[in-house]
């Protein structure tokens, strides 16, 4: 059987390269992270706008959000890489050979995971007893005291689950930076050793590919849900 | 910067019309790769959620680990992996068949529309199953009450319910596996991303391209709302709450 093959192939194609796909988890890594990071911050203003009274404010997060979710991720993608780096350049000064791709996958992830943290966030804080708002009140503490000391702090906990689990799907969108041709994991497992060295290695390495993410989201679904039967308790 | 807002008026070097026709063919593809997916991923999805929801130990653990595999792969790893083992799995003359027989766009989107709809059916599959699961138990004993088998209560008042409960979020795994077959772009089908490409090698002007094909998915997305508002309100049985 050709498959067990190609499987037993991984191993030493893994060890001879290994260094190149610890730098394409890398990548992976930071671009997964600031995007979790700055996409619950960017997610947590959205939210509060489309909560606020401000009409302007309102109609602008429910653009947004809506904009943002019906395109797909990918187009968001080839925006930040055929069109935007043009912009990027002008506005930081940058000599036009720059190379300013890992920077526009880092903000192309943020802006278009925002949107999705931001009604993950809007829910969690209407989720939040109205009693909790009044009582605030009641205490004497301003409307923006109200939801940063009280509103929240709950309502982050309760969601702390759900906005991880978007991290472990964001985590997977990040191997279509592809396109971008930058090179995270898959990059790095597919066409850097495996189209590059040709013959079986790229049967090898696609199947290599799909373990590692398979056992990295497989994990960290776990400990997430594990976490929160924790927090339910 | 100078735009040109009426590229999409102009005609192709080819002859063959207007670059609007050539963004229509994207859209063709793009929504036709949808349904075909739709519909391998609901009739998967449907038998892996019911596994899920069955006594039966076995079918409920291969259920779950369907899932759980489908679940965890980026979409764009699924795809690849399709499309370069798929050939090699089949054997003898359906392989040549596959391989010479068909022209690339044709083998490209049959790929394409295996991988993206067993994709969607594992989140299908979660969908199916909290629908049956979420139903009041006494359906169940109801319907087994009235000497019904099994099979008879899935299928006339299980499922009916359970569907029915679970549009709104079947309409978002809807425009989700919109948004989702732009990934077959990366195994060379020409759909509205692939012709992003085709339209500026023609014309060298990517932004007024790529705000046509940002329009072009809102409207998509639009329209398949509105859609599954009115069957929502055409499947609403009387007396029953929130639709189901």
């Amino acid at each position: 059987m050709q498959l067990l093959n190609w499987i037993a192939d991984i191993p030493s194609l893994v060890s001879d390269n290994y260094h190149l796909l610890l730098s394409g988890l890398w990548l992976t890594a930071k671009i997964t992270f600031t995007a979790v990071v700055f996409g619950i911050v960017w997610g947590t203003v959205l939210a509060l706008m489309r909560l606020s009274n401000n009409k302007i404010l309102n109609i602008f997060a429910k653009f947004y959000v809506n904009l943002f979710r019906s395109i797909p991720l990918l187009l968001v993608l080839l925006w930040f890489y055929l069109a935007l780096p043009q912009v990027i350049k002008h506005i930081f000064n940058l000599p036009p050979y720059a190379d300013v791709r890992i920077v526009s996958a880092m903000i192309a992830f943020a802006l278009f995971e925002a949107a999705y943290y931001s009604e993950i966030i809007r829910a969690g804080i209407n989720a939040v007893a109205k009693g909790q708002y009044h009582a605030a009140y009641a205490l004497g503490m301003t409307k923006s005291q109200a939801m940063r000391l009280i509103i929240l702090p709950q309502a982050f906990r309760s969601m702390v689950p759900l906005l991880l689990t978007q991290g472990i799907i964001l985590f997977q969108d990040t191997s279509l930076v592809y396109v971008m041709s930058l090179i995270d994991l898959f990059g790095a497992s597919v066409t850097q050793i495996g189209t590059v060295q040709g013959g079986t290695v790229k049967y090898s390495m696609i199947i290599f590919a799909a373990i590692s993410y398979f056992i990295i989201c497989y994990t960290a679904s776990r400990l997430v849900n594990y976490f929160k039967k924790g927090i339910s308790r | 910067m100078s735009f040109n807002w009426t590229l999409f008026f102009e005609s192709t070097p080819y002859g063959d019309g207007i670059y609007l026709n050539w963004l229509w063919d994207g859209i063709v593809v793009t929504v036709s790769l949808a349904v075909t997916a739709w519909i391998i991923a609901f009739i998967l999805g449907s038998l892996v959620g019911i596994c899920r929801t069955l006594e039966n130990k076995f079918l409920n653990r291969f259920a779950a680990g369907y899932i759980q595999l489908f679940r965890n792969i980026p979409l764009l790893v699924q795809m690849f992996l399709w499309y370069m083992l798929f050939p090699e799995i089949l054997s003898g003359s359906l392989k040549t068949w596959f391989i010479s027989g068909l022209s690339p766009d044709v083998s490209a989107f049959i790929t394409a529309a295996i991988a993206l709809g067993l994709f969607t059916s594992a989140r299908i599959a979660e969908q199916v199953r909290t629908g049956i699961q979420t139903l009041p138990i006494g359906q169940r004993y109801a319907a087994i009450a009235l000497g019904l088998t099994n099979r008879q209560a899935y299928m006339y008042v299980l499922l009916p319910n359970a569907y029915r409960r679970i549009i709104p979020p079947l309409t978002s795994e809807m425009t989700n596996i919109i948004k989702n077959s732009s990934v077959a772009s990366t195994i060379g089908l020409i759909d509205l991303i692939g012709q992003i490409d085709r339209i500026n090698d023609a014309t060298n002007s990517i932004v007024e391209i790529l705000c046509g094909v940002t329009i072009a998915f809102m409207l998509i997305n639009y329209a398949v709302l509105t859609i599954m508002r009115f069957v929502e309100k055409q499947t609403r049985l009387p007396n029953m709450n929130h639709g189901g």
